[in-house]
């Protein structure tokens, strides 16, 4: 199959079940309520070593937050439902309620749901106050420059993490531009998000290692260096280099319709040639072809 | 369709009238309706000897009239809706659970008495108590939200453990006298004593008002939570100027009689 000139591989992008969570970050002003978004969504490209993927969603817009303020919609992943309430609670105590004139609320409407801000709440040291509103209890905690408010608790949900693209370009700077491109369509889409840099991943891994101890290593399949001589190369003629995408979203829906409007746009933008990361279909619970999501 | 209550009868006493309520009335016949039973000064009466009923028992009670020397209406109700075109006499609410009671008219003293969940409406003014603790009780409202449009007189939230009470007008003396915690609002002038003997809990007033001694200022500061609450009480119909929502406000703690850890927030002009 081929958009225009790119050739789409009969292949599928293997994701796994995670669980998902939305945090509501408000300030005073845009920007801050930004500072505590990349500060808390920093080391969270990926749960090998992060323990947990993240990435700012969208902004939001004063009328549509709880408390009228500018807004930052996050969105979280872990890999366990036991696993979120530590990682909120370490990612917002440290990186949202340190950062000035910043509240935070939970998003998700779901009715699993794990402490944050009940946890959070030590912190104010016997002064902390709770308040209850429109069904949902809020802590009040007394910082410096006043109080941090946040929720009592998170929705978490079953989420799809993993799902991703493998864009081929003839050099770098084409297939970076077409990558770049198609990362940036791909967040426009509600309830997804890229959890690396800008979206675009240089450094994809295969399962396993040489070395014990490693649960993961080098994708040497698409290493253009060891072209000649690694043993499974997927590397065609005339490619230089390959990026990777990878897209987690609340459900499978918005994670195919990210990936088939990524497909559009790095062929739109040069991309050579566009296939998927798999593992043989055995780990991962989604499977998602690509020429299925582009035929709708 | 709701069933309709059309009173055609005014009582020269009291009319003690816990039975207008979704819970105990939605199984009920029209008939059903006609014969509960009802407290008349010292005796008892049926309903149909002051109510004309109309439609069958269901989740909204629509009562039409002056409801002023009615008392009890919707009290202890879990459930289901209740709404008065008229005015109300007191007790209205009182211990409910839930559900929700709207009236189109004012009430009398004592409304939403110790209830604890639930919303009260009140588009017009209430008396004195709203909210509170009976005499001898040890907490007042425990939950749910009363919302009134218009002025209320003294001891609004009286010994109120947890909720909402809005007053969209001015209050009276002793506002949030004895709170335990939970919020009170008042978006006019407050009387005052506004908090005396008050251990959590906060009281809001967008007006200046006489601090007593017994409360120490804290700070000038943006309270965020304060933002949620009027965001909420906007949604509901209430009139919040930005300027409210997005200012800073005097907090004073106190009682230091009591625990000293409630707050009286006053907006900065």
């Amino acid at each position: 199959m081929k958009i225009n000139k790119t050739e789409i591989v009969d292949t599928f992008a293997e994701a796994f079940e995670m669980w998902g969570s939305r945090v509501i970050i408000t300030a005073d002003s845009m920007g801050w309520a930004r500072a505590a978004a990349l500060s808390m969504t920093g080391f969270a490209t990926s749960v090998i070593r992060c323990k947990c993927e993240a990435a700012i969603e969208c902004e939001i817009a004063r009328e549509d937050t709880p408390d009228g303020r500018f807004g930052i919609s996050v969105l979280l992943f872990t890999m366990s439902k036991s696993n979120m309430s530590a990682r909120l609670v370490d990612r917002i105590g440290q990186c949202v309620m340190t950062c000035p004139t910043t509240a935070c609320y939970n998003g998700l409407a779901t009715d699993d749901v794990v402490p944050v801000g009940g946890r959070l709440r030590y912190f104010g040291d016997g002064y902390q106050i709770s308040k209850q509103v429109e069904g949902r209890r809020l802590w009040r905690i007394p910082v410096m420059e006043g109080e941090f408010v946040v929720d009592e608790s998170f929705g978490v949900q079953p989420a799809v993490g993993g799902g991703n693209l493998l864009i081929f370009g003839t050099n770098r700077s084409t297939t970076l531009r077409a990558s770049l491109a198609a990362a940036e369509a791909m967040k426009e889409i509600a309830g997804v998000f890229l959890p690396f840099p800008q979206g675009v991943v240089r450094s994809g891994s295969k399962v396993g290692s040489k070395y014990k101890g490693l649960i993961a290593s080098t994708n040497d399949a698409y290493c253009p260096t060891l072209r000649a001589f690694a043993p499974k190369t997927k590397i065609p003629d005339g490619i230089e280099a390959v990026y990777e995408i990878v897209v987690d979203g609340l459900d499978e829906e918005c994670v195919a319709e990210a990936m088939r409007r990524g497909m559009h746009t790095a062929a739109e933008k040069g991309a050579t040639l566009i296939s998927a990361g798999n593992y043989g279909g055995d780990l991962g619970k989604y499977h998602f072809h690509l020429h299925k999501i582009l035929n709708g | 369709m709701s069933l309709k209550l059309n009173l055609h009868t005014q009582s020269n006493v009291p009319l003690e009238m816990s039975c207008i309520n979704p819970d105990a009335i939605q199984h009920l016949s029209q008939s059903g309706v006609e014969r509960l039973e009802i407290i008349h000064g010292n005796d008892t009466a049926h309903l149909g000897d002051f109510f004309s009923v109309k439609g069958k028992g269901q989740e909204t009670i629509h009562i039409e009239g002056d409801c002023a020397a009615i008392k009890y209406i919707g009290a202890g109700m879990s459930n289901g809706k209740v709404v008065v075109d008229g005015n109300v006499g007191m007790h209205l609410g009182c211990g409910m659970t839930g559900g929700q009671i709207i009236v189109n008219g004012n009430a009398g003293d004592w409304v939403g008495p110790e209830m604890s969940g639930g919303r009260i409406v009140i588009n017009g003014n209430a008396g004195h108590m709203v909210g509170a603790a009976y005499r001898g009780h040890s907490a007042g409202v425990q939950g749910g939200e009363i919302f009134i449009h218009g002025n209320a007189k003294n001891e609004v939230g009286s010994a109120m453990r947890r909720g909402l009470i809005a007053i969209g007008g001015n209050a009276g003396d002793f506002t949030g006298v004895n709170l335990l915690a939970g919020s009170v609002i008042v978006l006019g002038e407050m009387g005052i004593r506004a908090g005396a003997g008050m251990k959590r809990g906060t009281i809001v007033s967008f007006s200046d008002t006489e601090v007593l001694p017994t409360f120490e200022f804290a700070c000038t500061y943006h309270p965020v939570f304060l933002r949620f609450y009027l965001m909420h009480l906007r949604k509901n119909g209430f009139q919040i100027d930005d300027r409210f929502v997005n200012g800073r406000y005097d907090r004073w703690s106190g009682d230091s009689i009591e625990l000293n850890r409630g707050e009286l927030l006053i907006f900065k002009r």
